[in-house]
């Protein structure tokens, strides 16, 4: 070898070959991923609105609760077939919440790699929210299949389910310590969760900036508060028989 | 003062590592924390012991070789680089814990000593620009505007010490990348390459093994230059638009 | 073995590669009668770069960019750190933006002038019109340099002159431009024309048939020695400050690979000019281990003050107004506050020499800003030296915006180094040195936003050049193997020096010697020197030399990484450069620039330069450690700046 050693290995020149298709960029690269994870998450955040404030109909009474509940499997009628409306609803959510989790567990598999020593001295990091984002994230998806066992299948409802009857079932569920109990602790989890991730998704779409962060900071806690209040204000309003 | 000093030691990078305790004496207030380990050090060397290795050059701030997580916080408890922080930070009679930067894309050489190359090739990659020697136009040919220039310079600051990786508890080393794609993309001397640095930076940094990036902001709160945390944020947005605009 | 002191004359050593003509042309001339090489031969040259600063980074990159094989090495874990990184000031050149006055005669005449008429005329021309592409390059680089609300870049003045041509990125000049010069080197390697070999430190030059043909370098993680070989070799790895222990150069800067290179055949010229800068934070106690430079354009709007009576230990705040003795202000009025720095050093000893220093030792003086802060408000004395002042707090517990700065020079660049030509040969064909690793453009005494500029210079522009003539006129060849006698026997050597640091197994460790030299050399070979100073150091010297190689206590093995070897490695380097320092400051019986002799100094106690005897570079052959060298003198012409007495008053 007439240069003594070489280098170990040859750094990526400028890339000159075609590049991928950006679903592959953003599928294969972490900030893609991320992007992946605001934007679902996002989504679902939109839903989490629409679901509360529906939720709050349940204040006025059976009657009009039971209404809503049936709109939404009439709404888009008549251009589209009875329930199709809400059936799109559920695919769209189905395929963020796969597309939300997926991403979490791939990039916390990559993240966890990164970090194989743990430091010897350890210390508190990072604030609570942002500390049980991966925790708070499990918890919410356990509490989602077994709210949609509860109160849409009615599999582990713990009266009689009845369908087309939803406050009744409402009621029902909230009548028992431990439907509330669960409620209660995945609604607290959601608002953790929503705090830091809404703040956090504003991030990796790029929204974020030095001037913008209190504001953005600002939404987010009052979206993690509003809706926390509104979901936990129905096991409440059970217990406390306002609505019964 | 008089210390008790915890510190990391490991022959290379093949053989497991352990902390060691270390007492100090006579240790001033003014000696920077360097100077402390000098002071071991020439202890230890007379003793027959081999020295702590620690990695130090210029020792006022600015070469970004020091590296060491000093109770858990990546350079110490001030806002600076080990080699600027001084013992009047400490009480006398503290145990102080002295580890090496901790990240698969970083390690260890020996004792506090880590191989930060992965840094070199994220900068490879394509933090730089095209510009050979001797193709300059005049410098006032393309007037840049001031907060353009001072945006630029911000996060043209970054020493490249690591230690945004090392507080970040998934090893993320996005704030040093984001620091190079903004200092040179916010410039229209870097805008002609501006969607392929951001994408082959972020690509090679994914490749070099570091962790995602989940927005905890030890980074920021490590980072002795104040390199901020939206710089990550601006980089993502670099990214996305390169995304969608890079010429296939 | 002969008196050190008693060196011989030998011919005198001429500049073969100036074009003569005026000065204006020569550098057209050069560029123009330099062969060149067909650049689809480029490739198959190899040229050695060592060293990542402003000149190694800039000269690596540019080679490659031309088509050259480019070997470089760093002893840092990476180029981006190497110690240009801390240069704050700024970088001088002649564009004048601002419209007052200056041009490329007036860069050149200020920096003959500045270096006290110890510089080539030629050399000096030469960087003066490259101070101009210098700037386009960094800037075409996306260098932040600072700017104003029209987006038109900003310039200041800075120490030693009257006109602002001084360009800067906040107070971390240096940091960006190597930044500049170390992307644009990335961008090389990543293209596999340049190797690069960090934590890699080069130990000696391999001279094969009198052409400087390779380096052994030492893996500094391994702890493996190798070879490597090239068609020429670059050396562009810094000065020697560090000679002195204490010093603004970075922990781990070393003469080892001029040194090697002296020894090996590269004369070395005017060891003995070194600068000390006169605004740098006083040093607390012995375990300091380094200095830190305050930038000196706090000197722009800082004003510098001893109180009028000794031993006065009031605090700064108590002594009123008509007590303070404002002393650059009150000798020199023309230039006050921003006479050139050896000047302005001189003046800071000669007041605690007094008895008149402040802080602990009464090794200080104080830089006061009240004035400023005053004139110009807080808020724009923070924004033009916040991240000075906050230095200065974070290392002094004291807050400069309350109580001033307390100041006091140190060592910080050397002048001298390895002779070289026009081309920045040495006199090794084949080796060049580049930046402050030679001696060219400064001669005694250093201009600040200087060495920015040449070290630039020399890597971007010069040495791409001139290289080129090199290569021309001797065609690669493939002739060299670990087995060639002077391949083994460069190799053989370095190991044994090894093998022999870690044998001794005394009981004082590398730095407790350093410490002892660098005492030594600061107390007589420092701000001002004597003839009988420097014959005791030179007395001195060999005895610490021979203490060394008897006790030296260096643990660990040479197969892994040891931060002693390393230190005791460079330390028997200085152990040797040291005594030629020492000699060469007792040879010039003148005072000039950084070079003060007590027995030369006008009336005033001003630098008397002796022009009829001293108007050459004194450049120093190599004998044999401990022996006197051979002095060839260059003889040194001015054609265009007419020697005078420097008067800043």
């Amino acid at each position: 070898m007439p240069f003594g050693p070489s280098v170990v290995s040859m750094a990526l020149a400028t890339r000159t070959d075609r590049r991928p298709s950006m679903t592959r960029t953003l599928w294969d690269s972490s900030v893609g991923k991320k992007t992946i994870m605001a934007v679902s998450g996002l989504v679902m955040l939109g839903y989490l609105v629409a679901h509360m404030v529906g939720n709050l109909k349940i204040f006025f009474g059976p009657g009009e609760f039971d209404r809503y509940a049936h709109w939404l499997r009439t709404m888009g009628e008549p251009v589209l077939h009875y329930s199709w409306g809400l059936w799109l609803v559920r695919v769209v959510l189905v395929a963020a919440v796969v597309l939300h989790g997926v991403s979490a567990y791939q990039l916390s598999r990559r993240d966890i790699k990164a970090r194989p020593t743990k430091y010897v001295h350890k210390r508190a990091r990072t604030s609570y929210a942002t500390r049980t984002m991966r925790w708070g994230g499990v918890i919410l998806a356990l509490f989602i299949v077994w709210h949609i066992l509860d109160l849409t299948t009615g599999t582990v409802h713990s009266g009689g389910f009845q369908e087309g009857h939803p406050y009744q079932n409402v009621v029902d569920t909230f009548s028992t310590w431990y439907g509330n109990v669960i409620y209660i602790v995945a609604m607290l989890a959601m608002g953790l969760h929503v705090q830091h991730g809404f703040w956090s998704a504003a991030q990796t779409l790029g929204v974020g900036n030095a001037t913008r962060d209190r504001v953005l900071k600002t939404l987010a806690n009052l979206l993690a508060a509003v809706l926390t209040a509104g979901f936990v204000s129905v096991p409440v309003a059970v217990m406390t028989g306002l609505v019964s | 003062m008089k210390l008790t000093l915890r510190v990391w030691r490991q022959q290379n990078a093949e053989t497991p590592g352990a902390m060691a305790t270390y007492e100090v004496d006579r240790i001033s207030q003014d000696m920077s924390f360097l100077e402390m380990l000098d002071t071991l050090n020439e202890e230890l060397i007379l003793a027959g012991d081999e020295p702590v290795a620690f990695d130090h050059d210029c020792r006022e701030g600015i070469c970004g070789a020091c590296s060491l997580v000093i109770n858990g916080d990546a350079h110490g408890p001030e806002r600076t680089t080990t080699c600027q922080l001084h013992m009047r930070s400490f009480q006398d009679g503290d145990t102080i814990d002295i580890e090496p930067w901790r990240a698969s894309a970083f390690p260890v050489v020996k004792d506090l000593v880590v191989d930060r190359s992965a840094f070199d090739r994220i900068i490879q990659a394509g933090g730089y620009v095209s510009a050979p020697t001797g193709t300059a136009p005049d410098a006032h040919a393309t007037p840049v505007p001031k907060p353009d220039a001072d945006f630029a310079f911000e996060h043209a600051e970054c020493i490249g010490c690591g230690a945004c990786v090392a507080a970040c508890p998934n090893g993320s080393a996005m704030l040093f990348t984001s620091a190079k794609v903004n200092h040179l993309n916010v410039l229209p001397q870097g805008a002609p390459e501006r969607e392929t640095r951001v994408l082959d930076m972020v690509a090679t940094m994914d490749d070099e093994g570091f962790g995602g990036c989940t927005l905890t902001g030890e980074c920021a709160t490590a980072c002795p230059k104040g390199i901020p945390l939206p710089s990550i944020a601006a980089m993502n947005k670099e990214w996305l638009r390169a995304t969608r605009k890079v010429r296939r | 073995m002969a008196d050190y002191t008693t060196y011989t004359t030998g011919e005198p050593v001429t500049d073969t590669k100036a074009p003569s003509g005026p000065v204006a042309e020569r550098w057209n001339t050069r560029r123009f009668e330099a062969k060149l090489v067909n650049p689809a031969n480029r490739r198959k040259h190899t040229v050695i770069v060592v060293g990542t600063g402003l000149a190694g980074g800039s000269a690596g990159a540019t080679l490659a960019e031309q088509g050259y094989h480019v070997v470089q090495f760093c002893f840092q874990d990476s180029p981006r750190r190497a110690h240009s990184v801390a240069a704050q000031g700024g970088i001088n050149a002649a564009k004048n933006y601002r419209n007052d006055g200056d041009s490329v005669h007036r860069l050149f005449y200020d920096t003959v002038k500045g270096g006290d008429f110890r510089a080539r005329e030629s050399n000096v021309h030469r960087l003066a019109e490259i101070s101009v592409e210098i700037i386009d390059q960094c800037v075409a680089q996306g260098v932040p340099f600072a700017r104003e609300y029209g987006g038109l870049l900003d310039n200041r003045s800075f120490g030693g002159v009257q006109v602002s041509r001084t360009f800067y990125a906040r107070g971390q000049t240096g940091q960006q431009l190597l930044l500049g010069a170390y992307q644009a080197l990335s961008r090389q390697i990543a293209a596999g024309n340049v190797e690069m070999h960090a934590r890699t430190e080069m130990l000696d030059l391999i001279v094969v048939d009198g052409k400087a043909r390779g380096i052994v370098a030492r893996d500094l993680i391994t702890g493996r020695i190798d070879t490597y070989f090239a068609d020429a070799v670059v050396l562009a790895s810094g000065g020697y400050g560090n000679v002195f222990y204490l010093s603004t150069n970075a922990m781990n800067s070393n003469a080892t690979a001029i040194w090697r290179a002296h020894r090996r055949g590269a004369w070395f010229a005017n060891p003995c000019f070194t600068q000390i800068h006169p605004t740098c934070i006083p040093r607390t106690g012995d375990h300091q281990s380094k200095l830190t430079l305050m930038s000196e354009s706090l000197r722009n709007d800082g004003r510098i003050w001893v109180p009028k009576a000794k031993g006065d230990d009031r605090p700064a705040g108590e002594i009123p107004e008509d007590e303070r003795d404002y002393y650059l202000e009150r000798i020199y009025p023309a230039f006050g506050n921003l006479v050139p720095r050896d000047i302005a050093s001189r003046a800071a000893k000669n007041v605690c020499d007094e008895g008149r220093g402040v802080g602990p030792g009464g090794q200080g003086v104080y830089l006061d800003f009240a004035e400023a802060i005053e004139r110009m408000g807080r808020a724009e004395v923070e924004e033009k030296y916040g991240n000075l002042f906050d230095m200065y707090a974070r290392i002094t517990a004291e807050d400069p915006y309350e109580t001033p700065m307390r100041i006091y020079p140190a060592v910080h660049y050397t002048m001298g180094g390895l002779w070289v030509d026009y081309d920045l040969q040495t006199t090794i064909p084949g080796l060049f040195a580049i930046g402050e690793a030679n001696f060219s453009d400064h001669g005694a005494n250093r201009l600040g936003a200087s060495a920015l500029m040449q070290g630039l210079a020399d890597g971007y522009f010069v040495l791409p050049s001139t290289i080129n003539d090199y290569l021309a006129r001797n065609p690669h060849t493939d002739d060299l193997d670990a087995d060639h006698p002077a391949v083994a026997e460069a190799l053989a050597e370095t190991e044994d020096r090894l093998s022999l640091l870690l044998a001794v197994d005394g009981d004082r460790t590398p730095d407790s010697f350093h410490r002892e030299l660098g005492e030594l050399m600061w107390e007589y070979c420092g701000m001002a020197r004597t003839e009988q100073g420097l014959r005791k150091a030179l007395e001195r010297i060999p005895v610490i030399r021979e203490e060394f190689w008897r006790r030296i206590k260096v643990p660990g093995t040479g197969e892994q990484l040891n931060q002693s070897l390393e230190k005791a490695n460079r330390i028997v380097d200085y152990l040797e450069l040291a005594e030629l320092m020492c000699l060469d400051a007792l040879h010039r019986a003148e005072s000039c620039g950084g070079h003060f002799r007590e027995e030369s100094q006008t009336p005033e106690g001003e630098a008397a330069r002796r022009d009829e005897e001293f108007s050459y570079a004194a450049t120093w052959e190599f004998s044999a450690t401990g022996e006197a060298p051979v002095l060839h003198k260059e003889d040194l012409v001015f054609e265009y700046v007419h020697p005078t007495q420097r008067s800043y008053a």
